[in-house]
């Protein structure tokens, strides 16, 4: 597959690991930000081609594990509720809430679809002027263009039967959490190529200086993070903490500046809580008072739900890098893939599904 | 202070029948096992092979039903008429047997068009002529609009083992060559691809054919084959995990080796589907003994390639991968259905 194969090439990824061994003189702890890397490294074992010094935490960067409980409650309920067609991305169909997920929802007879964009969800809308169509937008700021320009068109076009359940997240204060916090391990980060295609990476500049701390924009290919983390190495190892872009053929600086505006538009800045984590200030989007009727928590009055996490789940901890999947007790016992306690044994990007699917027996047999 | 003991377990074990019992993972094979093995156990059902193998006034025959639920009812290279001869006739030549007699009954909605059933039915007729194979009997039964997807079909197959050797996972040893017959995922991607209204710019076409010859054709060179397993529900990698475990052996297998057409990888890539994983209808694993490795490839010709092999290295029922860029993973089954992922 053209551009695809080259940045899967054996021999060019063995050349970075020789590399990365070649600078690396003392241990060093990194986190990938986004979950398609984690997936990425586990799947193609690519930790395993670091010196053994190195460590990877795996960041709090994957949108099906950071929606809050409460959100999958509202999604539950309002997929029950009559006369509505509940339309989702496919991986938020498994995660629990408290009361089950979408597909248990589905099993008892909500009208639950995967959808593959929110302008279908749209589309649905408009050919069912009879129903609720709802759509589940979630994710970080790399979704939420699309989402903004479904609510947008909706506005436009009078499709009044359309409404989005909102749970955007931003990467950015999720990082200076994480750095603020006083355990931080992390030394360097592999910032996430596709939030930074739309968002770009200005707002990393302030955070690498105030916590010297190095960022590499990094791709999601073998190749793009072998040699992120060579880039980020580098930098750790001659005491720089700059701002660095690995993943100069789909990142600019400035970003996506039509997908931005389209963003602000539609969307504000407001505080968001991040499943495991906790509430995060200004580290989420809602709609705007203009684009309030596509608001589906209000419309469907489910705005006020509050849940607790199961007390076996660590995900929390997970998600901050500061315990790695296997260290928790309930890994592979209480909580697998068929039976999660948490959403990072749920999505194929979650760290704890990544290492139940692919590591589980290393784990087990020594 | 929440009294733990007390609190709802966060999620519940389902109660009821989920989708993913019938994906074909982990949640399936525990339906199986929690449900279907204790109640009707018997040495037959114990082998867990695609069909059961039975010996009656001393001659072999292999019996296998399944049920066909595909929608959409027509789809490129294929329709739920051709895959319910193609699914059980493939069923039987996983036994090693020469198929003969099929069943058909069919669950028919009310409102189905008759020119839906006769595309259907002649469908039926043309797949079971192409197989060699006889319908002869069946069954017919309508339901309320509503209470079906237009057309379910069940068919069962009966067919007669002409050798005298006992392709199951419980023969697979160590040093067996395992071969893969063609590439993977079409099927699987060509469905999704019309289910869900994706275009590509060619439509990927169903691998739905019957897998009788190139068996029969092993068999006639005297090929020594341990183990078959056609690989439909959960794919390639379903098919691996399940002989490991029943076999209670470590299967190695390398990904660069296993053909995946263009298009198809292309396909799961945008939805961040794994290939290994999709449904096919129209090839399957072989392991060998491996002294008649290089033969087998001969015989089967076409894609068909060597994707690894059953080592000594562990001494359990486990996967391992070597993945695209030399490093190894282990190669499990997924619980339920593969989910398209958000980004």
């Amino acid at each position: 597959m053209k551009y695809i194969d080259e940045y899967r090439d054996a021999k060019a990824v063995q050349r970075f690991s020789r590399a990365i061994k070649r600078i690396t003189t003392r241990d060093w702890t990194l986190m990938e930000i986004c979950g398609g890397q984690t997936h990425a490294i586990v799947k193609y074992g690519i930790d395993e081609l670091l010196p053994q010094g190195i460590t990877l935490l795996h960041g709090p960067g994957c949108p099906v594990c950071v929606t809050p409980v409460e959100l999958i409650d509202k999604g539950v309920d309002i997929a029950g509720m009559p006369h509505v067609i509940f339309t989702s991305f496919g991986d938020m169909l498994r995660v629990p809430g408290t009361r089950g997920d979408l597909l248990t929802a589905k099993s008892r007879g909500g009208d639950v679809r995967i959808v593959y964009s929110p302008m279908d969800a749209l589309k649905l809308a408009q050919a069912n002027p009879d129903k609720q169509v709802v759509f589940f937008a979630v994710g970080f700021e790399t979704t939420a263009p699309a989402n903004a320009m479904a609510v947008y068109q909706a506005k436009r076009q009078h499709v009044e039967n359309f409404s989005i359940l909102v749970s955007h997240v931003l990467v950015p204060p999720a990082i200076e959490a994480i750095l603020g916090a006083p355990d931080t391990r992390v030394q360097g980060f592999l910032a996430a190529g596709h939030v930074c295609a739309v968002v770009g990476y200005e707002e990393y500049f302030p955070l690498a200086a105030k916590y010297h701390v190095p960022f590499v924009v990094t791709g999601f290919e073998p190749l793009d993070i072998m040699q992120g983390v060579y880039m980020l190495i580098k930098q750790m190892e001659t005491g720089r903490a700059e701002v660095e872009n690995q993943y100069v053929r789909c990142v600019r600086r400035e970003g996506n500046l039509p997908a931005q505006k389209i963003v602000q538009d539609v969307f504000q800045i407001v505080p968001r809580k991040w499943r495991g984590i906790g509430e995060i200030p200004y580290s989420g989007l809602g709609l705007r008072d203009d684009y309030a009727l596509f608001d589906a928590e209000k419309r469907f009055g489910v705005a006020d739900y509050t849940a607790d996490e199961s007390p076996d789940c660590m995900s929390g901890a997970v998600l901050q890098g500061k315990l790695t999947p296997h260290q928790c007790a309930a890994f592979g016992t209480l909580c697998t893939p068929e039976h999660p306690l948490g959403a990072t044994m749920v999505s194929s990007e979650g760290a704890c599904a990544a290492y139940y699917r692919y590591r589980r027996q290393e784990i087990q047999h020594g | 202070m929440v009294d733990f003991a007390l609190s709802c377990p966060v999620p519940t074990t389902a109660s009821t029948i989920q989708m993913a019992h019938g994906s074909g993972g982990t949640a399936m094979h525990k339906l199986l096992e929690s449900v279907f093995m204790p109640a009707f156990a018997n040495p037959f059902l114990a082998v867990q092979h695609d069909s059961a193998a039975l010996s009656i006034s001393g001659t072999r025959l292999a019996f296998t039903t399944d049920s066909f639920v595909v929608h959409p009812l027509f789809f490129p290279g294929g329709d739920i008429g051709s895959l319910a001869v193609n699914g059980t006739v493939n069923d039987l030549a996983m036994c090693g047997a020469r198929p003969l007699y099929l069943s058909a009954a069919f669950i028919l909605e009310e409102g189905l068009p008759f020119e839906t059933l006769q595309r259907v039915v002649d469908s039926m007729q043309a797949a079971a002529a192409a197989a060699g194979v006889y319908i002869v009997t069946g069954d017919t039964k309508v339901v309320d609009k509503g209470k079906g997807d237009g057309l379910y079909i069940n068919t069962a197959g009966l067919g007669i083992i002409e050798h005298q050797l006992t392709i199951a996972p419980q023969t697979v040893c160590s040093g067996d060559v395992i071969i893969l017959s063609g590439d993977v995922g079409r099927h699987g991607m060509a469905v999704m691809a019309v289910r869900e209204g994706l275009e590509f710019e060619s439509p990927i076409t169903s691998d739905c054919a019957p897998l009788t010859a190139p068996i029969q054709k092993l068999l006639h060179e005297q090929i020594d084959i341990h183990c078959l397993r056609d690989l439909t529900r959960g794919g390639l990698a379903s098919g691996l995990v399940e002989i490991a475990t029943t076999a209670k052996l470590h299967l190695h297998v390398h990904e660069q080796a296993i053909p995946i057409s263009e298009d198809v990888r292309g396909a799961c890539e945008i939805l961040g589907l794994d290939p290994l994983y999709v449904a096919n209808e129209g090839c399957f694993i072989a392991f060998i003994a491996a002294q008649d490795a290089e033969r087998a490839l001969r015989v089967l010709g076409g894609q068909a390639c060597r994707i690894g092999e059953v080592t000594s290295v562990h001494q359990c029922g486990l996967v391992t991968l070597q993945s695209a860029i030399g490093a190894a993973r282990i190669m499990e089954m997924l619980s339920g259905e593969q989910l398209p992922r958000i980004c």
